[in-house]
């Protein structure tokens, strides 16, 4: 029997930096302004930090680039990376090592300087023979589109319609965050008419393509009462890779990401829940796209399959919904600094909980989901991070 | 008896109306459109499409050789042939070999294979001739030359085509002639290589081979010879020999279509001569360049069992035309184009591309012996070749399993206007296999329009990119016509 991370670990101080297409900044810039707001928030100093796990998909030189940033001592410092994914890679390290009881202060940092790349939109995939496909991550992420379409008998102007509210309710959220990328109301009509980047996805069903960094101190959760903050506990950590066999076998519907619904299962198994559809406050879903969000709804159960478009439509995963969705903007509006992404996505329950989420606040919330994704939908790493008071 | 088991054909879906180069450049237009290979082919992907139209649902295991004619190869030192051989299947025990450099390379290739058959050397050869011969921009040899390739399986068994009589002189003229290092064709004064080249030889070896074998034009159906830019003179040559109008395979419906084909305008007249065979024909066929080869044909009562193929009249049917002349040079990277603000490609792994040469180049996937399930793996991980069953696990217990020549439907699309290619949008498909099998590729020669779930599409042999000089080749799909 697998043991359990519920309740054995705690976030005590989060930083994350301003995203956006940060030109003047590099990744030591990012991951010193991140960890030096953590390390404040939780009142420790950098001395006290232990060991460290960072996670970059492009940014990194092994752990030695978070150790140069900021002059480590001599410590441990592990990178991780899981694609977009590397993120909770990070405070999967970090929670780990410090429930097995090796550690009692870990940071966990996730940062990317994505727009060193040379690029608009994510990168493409390339394999080692050079005859990949030419297509770009929107491009197959639309292929779930497409199928979504097909099999739920969307017509393209039903089915963008959908996936339009999605982000329109995102940039809602954005629009009330100061640290978040774009932060600009649209409209419905604005989605529908934008140009397609990759059909059926138009440039609102992508997500911002940012720099950014975000930090968290991890403890051991007997040690919470030296910590001045309220402190979050993390209930699960599950991450499950993908086998890849939905581009190679014919009974994948490419309507769902088989790796998020079984995360979400073990997840919830950890932590506990039973009714994820009422039990969870408030989630961060890994929405590259529009699409991605709304089958992680499916996936993770909140919405019944094929029906996501009722709960959209009813406004349940608004900011005043029962169970708001992104409501810091998400991937779609905060941002998608890769390798910061996962801890960005703890940062929001993290600020909820303090009531410190200034015009987003929720009112109460006790369980946070967040769900950080990889790789194509049809050969992901998807993990699933629940946490809460 | 040897002659030829079956023959098949390829030209471009993409032509050009040759008013377009008058849009362009000004001047005269001559009259009809040229095939243009799409930014994806070459004259080696257009043979090994060639070759599949000629094999059907033929046996590759049967091949002996494989025998690749073109003026145009990608590679100065390079067989392009040893590539064909795996997109097609063929067996490792196989004589391969490029015939190159000679506009009558088509009609050597055809008659080495002959020989190789007659000596006892090979049972089965496959011959295929492809040319894109490019000519610089604004000048009427650009509007005259077109794109396309033709193939013919040589043999001993269920021969459709008896050859009966070979004959060969060789002339030194350097009519036209591209140097080592020149991209574009040159040319001496028209009138004198017309007149002591193609309208001296060519008489001289249909007089030449008819004398040998003691026959008189009257006793051919048909006479199959290459032409110039200037069809009157093809039909000038042939009356000149004692042809009459009915018996001349005309240049003109090829030219009007396709344009000159380089080494492959004899062979694809002579396809669409076969087309129109009828048994006990009897064909002179002829092709031209630095000399002439010359053989006779005799048409068997098998070609009328030749299963149904494209061949000229098939491809003739189905076409795109360009819009524009820009479109043209930008494919033939005549006129660069901004590259895409995207990082660039990793270089070419030649390793990697030479472990996998049998899934890439190939398209062969696994069916497990345990479960039974088919599977291609695309190499989007680095995983390729096959270790593990992805429905049972089983481990290196798999039977070999073709995927090149299997028809699929459009389980997913999309048209990608971020990725970079040359005609964007990219458009891309998950398709499943006929028979099983499941696996994403570029979809090429397409109208995104006519693009949706269920789009019945087949595999088609295509250059992915061009890396450090490495053409790299693999297979995209293609809706079916």
């Amino acid at each position: 029997m697998p043991g359990s991370i519920k309740n054995r670990v705690a976030i005590v101080g989060m930083g994350c930096t301003q995203f956006g297409e940060l030109w003047g900044k590099g990744p030591t810039d990012l991951i010193v302004e991140a960890v030096t707001e953590a390390v404040a928030d939780a009142g420790i100093e950098m001395k006290d930090i232990q060991a460290v796990w960072s996670g970059t998909l492009f940014s990194g030189n092994g752990g030695r680039t978070v150790a140069e940033a900021l002059r480590l001592p001599y410590l441990p410092v592990t990178r991780v990376e899981n694609a977009c994914g590397s993120g909770h890679e990070a405070v999967r390290g970090a929670s780990y090592a410090v429930a097995a009881g090796i550690y009692d202060i870990c940071l966990a940092v996730g940062y990317e300087k994505l727009k060193d790349e040379g690029m608009s939109g994510l990168p493409g995939m390339q394999n080692r023979t050079g005859t990949h496909y030419e297509s770009s991550m929107p491009g197959v992420f639309a292929m779930m589109a497409t199928r979504y379409f097909n099999r739920y008998g969307l017509t393209p102007q039903e089915g963008k319609s959908m996936l339009g509210k999605i982000s329109v309710k995102s940039h809602h959220n954005g629009s009330l965050n100061p640290k978040a990328h774009l932060r600009r109301e649209i409209t419905l009509d604005q989605v529908l008419s934008a140009p397609i980047i990759a059909w059926p996805l138009g440039l609102f069903d992508c997500c911002g393509v940012s720099d950014g960094a975000a930090a968290a101190i991890i403890v051991r959760a007997d040690m919470i009462k030296s910590f001045k903050n309220k402190p979050v506990y993390v209930k699960a950590l599950q991450i499950c890779a993908s086998p890849t066999s939905g581009r190679m076998v014919t009974d994948y519907d490419y309507t769902h990401v088989e790796e998020a619904h079984r995360a979400g299962i073990a997840a919830y198994k950890e932590a506990g829940i039973t009714n994820p559809r009422k039990e969870v406050s408030m989630a961060e879903v890994h929405d590259c796209f529009s699409i991605t969000e709304a089958v992680t709804m499916e996936d993770l159960q909140f919405s019944q399959r094929g029906r996501v478009k009722e709960d959209i439509e009813a406004g349940m995963f608004d900011l005043t919904g029962s169970l708001p969705v992104q409501p810091d903007g998400g991937l779609k509006c905060f941002g998608h600094p890769i390798g910061a992404s996962g801890i960005r996505m703890l940062y929001e329950p993290y600020l909820q909980f303090q009531g410190r989420a200034g015009k987003r606040q929720l009112k109460d919330p006790k369980i946070a989901l967040a769900h950080n994704m990889g790789n194509e939908p049809y050969a992901p790493v998807v993990s699933v991070c629940i946490v809460g008071l | 008896m040897v002659g030829i088991v079956a023959y098949g054909a390829y030209i471009p879906w993409h032509r050009m109306d040759r008013q377009q180069c008058v849009k362009a450049w000004g001047g005269f237009g001559m009259p009809g459109e040229k095939a243009v290979a799409y930014f994806d082919e070459d004259s080696v992907t257009m043979g090994v499409a060639a070759a599949i139209d000629c094999l059907g649902d033929g046996n590759a295991g049967a091949i002996d050789g494989l025998y690749f004619a073109t003026t145009s190869a990608p590679y100065k030192e390079k067989q392009s042939a040893a590539i064909m051989a795996i997109a097609l299947g063929l067996r490792r025990d196989v004589r391969t070999a490029d015939m190159t450099t000679s506009l009558r390379a088509g009609t050597i290739a055809f008659g080495m294979a002959l020989d190789a058959i007659k000596a006892g050397t090979a049972s089965n050869v496959m011959v295929t001739a492809a040319d894109m011969r490019l000519a610089a921009p604004a000048g009427m040899t650009e509007q005259g030359l077109g794109d396309g390739a033709a193939a013919f399986l040589l043999g001993k068994e269920n021969v459709i085509a008896e050859i009966q009589g070979t004959y060969s002189i060789t002339d030194e003229l350097a009519g036209t002639w591209r140097a080592a290092d020149d991209t574009f064709i040159r040319s001496w004064e028209d009138r004198m290589v017309q007149d002591e080249g193609y309208s001296t030889i060519i008489p001289e070896a249909l007089n030449g081979i008819m004398k040998k074998y003691g026959l008189k034009p009257k006793d051919f159906t048909k006479v199959v010879f290459d032409s110039p830019v200037d069809g009157r003179r093809h039909g000038k040559v042939a009356s000149t020999v004692g042809f009459d109008a009915s018996q001349i395979q005309e240049p003109f419906s090829l030219f009007l279509k396709v344009g000159l084909t380089g080494c492959a305008s004899a062979p694809m007249m002579l396809v669409l001569a076969l087309e129109q065979a009828k048994p006990g024909d009897k064909i002179l066929y002829a092709g031209s360049g630095d000399g002439v080869d010359a053989f006779i044909l005799q048409v068997t009562d098998a070609i009328t069992n030749l299963p149904a193929r494209r061949g000229i009249k098939g491809h003739l049917a189905s076409k795109k035309m360009m819009e524009s002349y820009n479109t043209y040079l930008t494919w033939r990277g005549i006129v660069p184009q901004e590259e895409a603000r995207r990082p660039a490609k990793t270089p070419a792994r030649l390793s990697a591309m030479w472990r996998e040469r049998k899934q890439q180049l190939g398209l062969w996937g696994i069916k497990c012996r345990k479960c039974g399930t088919i599977q291609y793996d695309d190499g989007a991980a680095a995983t390729t070749p096959i270790r593990i069953c992805a429905v049972c696990g089983a481990k290196d217990n798999f039977d070999d399993y073709g995927f090149s020549r299997k028809k699929a439907k459009v389980f997913s699309y999309t048209h990608d206007n971020l990725a970079p290619v040359a005609d964007p949008p990219a458009s891309v498909v998950l398709v499943d296999f006929e028979g099983g099998g499941r696996a994403f590729f570029d979809l090429t020669d397409r109208d995104p329009k006519e693009i949706a779930v269920g789009t019945e599409v087949e595999m088609t042999f295509r250059r992915m990119q061009v890396n450090r000089g490495l053409s790299i080749y693999h297979w995209k799909a293609r809706p079916v016509r």
